[in-house]
């Protein structure tokens, strides 16, 4: 059996833990995999190709992690050519384009280190830098994560689907926040170190930063140090083990981990099962996805909050 | 004894004059002739190849992909060629493709503007960039690398000013702007409207090059603008007037785009720039300007298609295409190199 993976881009440990896990998944059950990408997380065309290609080499299934829904009609054509394709990571919109999605929640993610973001503040004002992906493009992951964020945090959203038109002051769970900042990054450290820059700039007194991903945590890190702040606390979501060890050195306050490679072997099976035995994979109840699941890491445990600490966060990490 | 001397003298240059050429010499001055013949014979070469590794690959449903998958940069590189003609560079071939598709897009998408009225506003805006860029480079004097490098941020930014980075999917596009997209058979191949659209326009921009004074003033300009200039050439003219045909070559590759994508998305690109570029130079072009053929440029992105098509087949990790792509743009330059001895020789 033929089996195709598409990932957003060809080298970050995310997409590279999810191919490992596909992959091993696939030596078990005797399946050929290949391996395709975009060139950078928003590259439709490439993503595109890589479909095609795999529907003309006569591959039996195809697993993406789409990077929007410029890349459904290829979807369409394929299965149209009796490719079996199910979406990985990101569901398609609309969901129900492929026969199956193994997702972790990223609004959930962004909820749970906002929530434990509100429990650790213990009613003290709130000023708050946003650390979101990207400024040129709209993507779900980022506004799903940031939403989710100030949800957690219980400060009222106005469009759950848009970043940055929330009230800029207010209230939230325990007492009073100011948003001092929504800057992007690019999910990158350099981007993320300027965007933290700019934002002590606006306002010194920060004591809480959301940030989209790791990378850019990492960034803002460094621009924190540099700043001589170290009250603030950092919140993020990917759990890679880089990520991680920023948890275990106290860097990161709280860490929303996911599990790429779970993704990957979770689609492998479904295609298994589906092409060898007929059965048709189900999302999980009330949710057009299967949720690969994600898990708060953090030291600082605040009550009422289920968490793991970051030396089990190691063990799970990719 | 003197008679002798100053014969024996005459046949030394006599056969130095007649020296044979040797077979590779030959070859040199075939390639140096007919510059699209070597990304020609990369691409049998590659087509025996790939189709050793998977038979699916010459079959003419593959063959119909592989030319949908290159229109893009096809059409791309056709204006690229041109430029690189008169020995400037356009790097903001990708950026203009993305803003002109928002432009279409935006208009018959989201303001409610018929589809052919958008559709001809994109081509209008093509061809205005494409004058600025003509002014800055021909009467401002800009070297061509700069001027470009900054409309390619300028492009980029004035396409998200107009969207905020929001894509236009679809069914708003209508049925014009993405009418690029329909299908239909030649032969055993399935040709789309927008592949029909870029051969078209490889004819019509070979036959200017080739068949018109226009054409010989592109080259002119390109091999010495100096020669040019004294030869009663408007060499400014000539400037302006290439940059705005790239202009709107570059306005077609957006209408292109929406239909492959059937979407207006800033994101529907990444390094076409590059991308454009590295077609015209497999395809034999130089980068010094004045000599090139845009056959070779199509073949050239043929080239680059089928590589990536056949890695793909052959099941290679996208990261080895890339390299491989790599390479064959070091060895495509070093042959023009080569090829080039020839002239400076012979």
């Amino acid at each position: 059996m033929h089996v195709t993976i598409i990932t957003k881009d060809p080298s970050d440990p995310y997409w590279v833990a999810m191919i490992n896990g596909a992959k091993k998944a696939a030596e078990q059950s005797n399946v050929d995999l290949a391996v395709a990408s975009g060139k950078d997380q928003t590259d439709t065309d490439g993503q595109i190709q890589a479909i095609e290609n795999a529907t003309a080499r006569g591959d039996d299934a195809i697993m993406i992690a789409n990077n929007g829904p410029a890349v459904n009609d290829a979807i369409k054509k394929a299965q149209a050519a009796g490719v079996f394709v199910i979406a990985l990571d990101t569901p398609t919109a609309p969901a129900d384009l492929v026969s199956a999605t193994y997702a972790s929640d990223n609004r959930h993610a962004g909820q749970v280190v906002g929530q434990w973001t509100a429990g650790k503040l213990a009613g003290n004002k709130a000023t708050i830098a946003l650390i979101d992906l990207f400024a040129d493009k709209v993507v779900s992951v980022d506004y799903e994560r940031d939403q989710g964020f100030l949800a957690g945090m219980g400060i009222a959203l106005n469009d759950p689907n848009r970043n940055g038109d929330e009230a800029k002051s207010g209230r939230y769970a325990a007492g009073d926040y100011r948003i001092a900042c929504n800057e992007a990054s690019d999910g990158a450290e350099d981007g993320g170190r300027t965007a933290m820059e700019k934002c002590l700039s606006l306002d010194s007194g920060i004591n809480v930063v959301y940030t989209a991903n790791e990378p850019s945590a990492l960034g803002a890190v460094q621009a924190l140090k540099a700043a001589g702040n170290t009250t603030a606390q950092v919140v993020t979501i990917n759990g890679s083990c880089d990520g991680i060890k920023g948890v275990v050195s106290g860097q990161f306050g709280a860490d929303a981990q996911q599990y790429p490679g779970k993704m990957g072997a979770s689609g492998v099976d479904a295609v298994v099962k589906y092409k060898r035995n007929g059965v048709k994979p189900n999302p999980d109840p009330g949710k057009n996805f299967t949720d690969t699941g994600i898990a708060l890491v953090t030291d600082k445990q605040v009550s009422g909050l289920q968490g793991i600490t970051s030396q089990q966060g190691m063990q799970n990490c990719y | 004894m003197s008679t002798v001397t100053r014969s024996s003298d005459l046949t030394a240059a006599e056969a130095f004059k007649r020296r044979p050429l040797s077979p590779l010499q030959r070859v040199q001055r075939v390639l140096h002739r007919h510059p699209e013949i070597s990304p020609l014979v990369v691409l049998v070469i590659a087509a025996i190849a790939f189709q050793f590794t998977n038979d699916r690959f010459l079959l003419p449903s593959n063959l119909s992909l592989i030319l949908q998958q290159v229109s893009i940069i096809g059409a791309l590189a056709a204006g690229q060629t041109l430029v690189i003609l008169t020995a400037g560079i356009d790097l903001s071939v990708g950026a203009l493709m993305i803003f002109v598709s928002m432009v279409m897009g935006f208009l018959a998408g989201l303001a409610g503007v018929p589809g052919p009225w958008a559709f001809a506003i994109g081509i209008g805006v093509g061809a205005a960039a494409g004058l600025i860029n003509g002014v800055l480079v021909a009467q401002v004097k800009l070297p061509p690398f700069i001027t470009t490098l900054g409309m390619l941020s300028v492009f980029t930014a004035l396409a998200l000013l107009m969207t905020n980075g929001q894509s236009v999917n679809g069914e708003k596009l209508g049925d014009f702007l993405t009418w690029t997209s329909t299908s239909f058979p030649v032969g055993p191949f399935q040709l789309t409207v927008g592949v029909a659209l870029v051969i078209a326009m490889y004819l019509a921009l070979g036959f200017a090059l080739s068949q018109t004074a226009w054409g010989k003033h592109v080259y002119a300009v390109g091999s010495d603008p100096q020669a040019a200039r004294l030869s009663g050439v408007s060499t400014k003219r000539v400037l302006l007037s290439v940059y705005v045909v790239a202009g709107v070559l570059v306005a077609l590759s957006a209408w292109v785009l929406i239909g492959r994508n059937n979407a207006a998305t800033t994101s529907a690109a990444v390094d076409v720039n590059l991308d454009s570029i590295t077609a015209v130079v497999i395809g034999g072009t130089s980068l010094f300007g004045g000599r090139g053929r845009l056959l070779g440029t199509f073949l050239g992105a043929v080239t680059v298609g089928f590589f990536r098509n056949g890695l793909s087949l052959a099941r290679v990790d996208v990261l080895y295409q890339t390299l491989a792509i790599g390479l064959l743009i070091i060895a495509a330059v070093a042959l023009d190199q080569w090829i080039r001895r020839t002239g400076a020789t012979r």
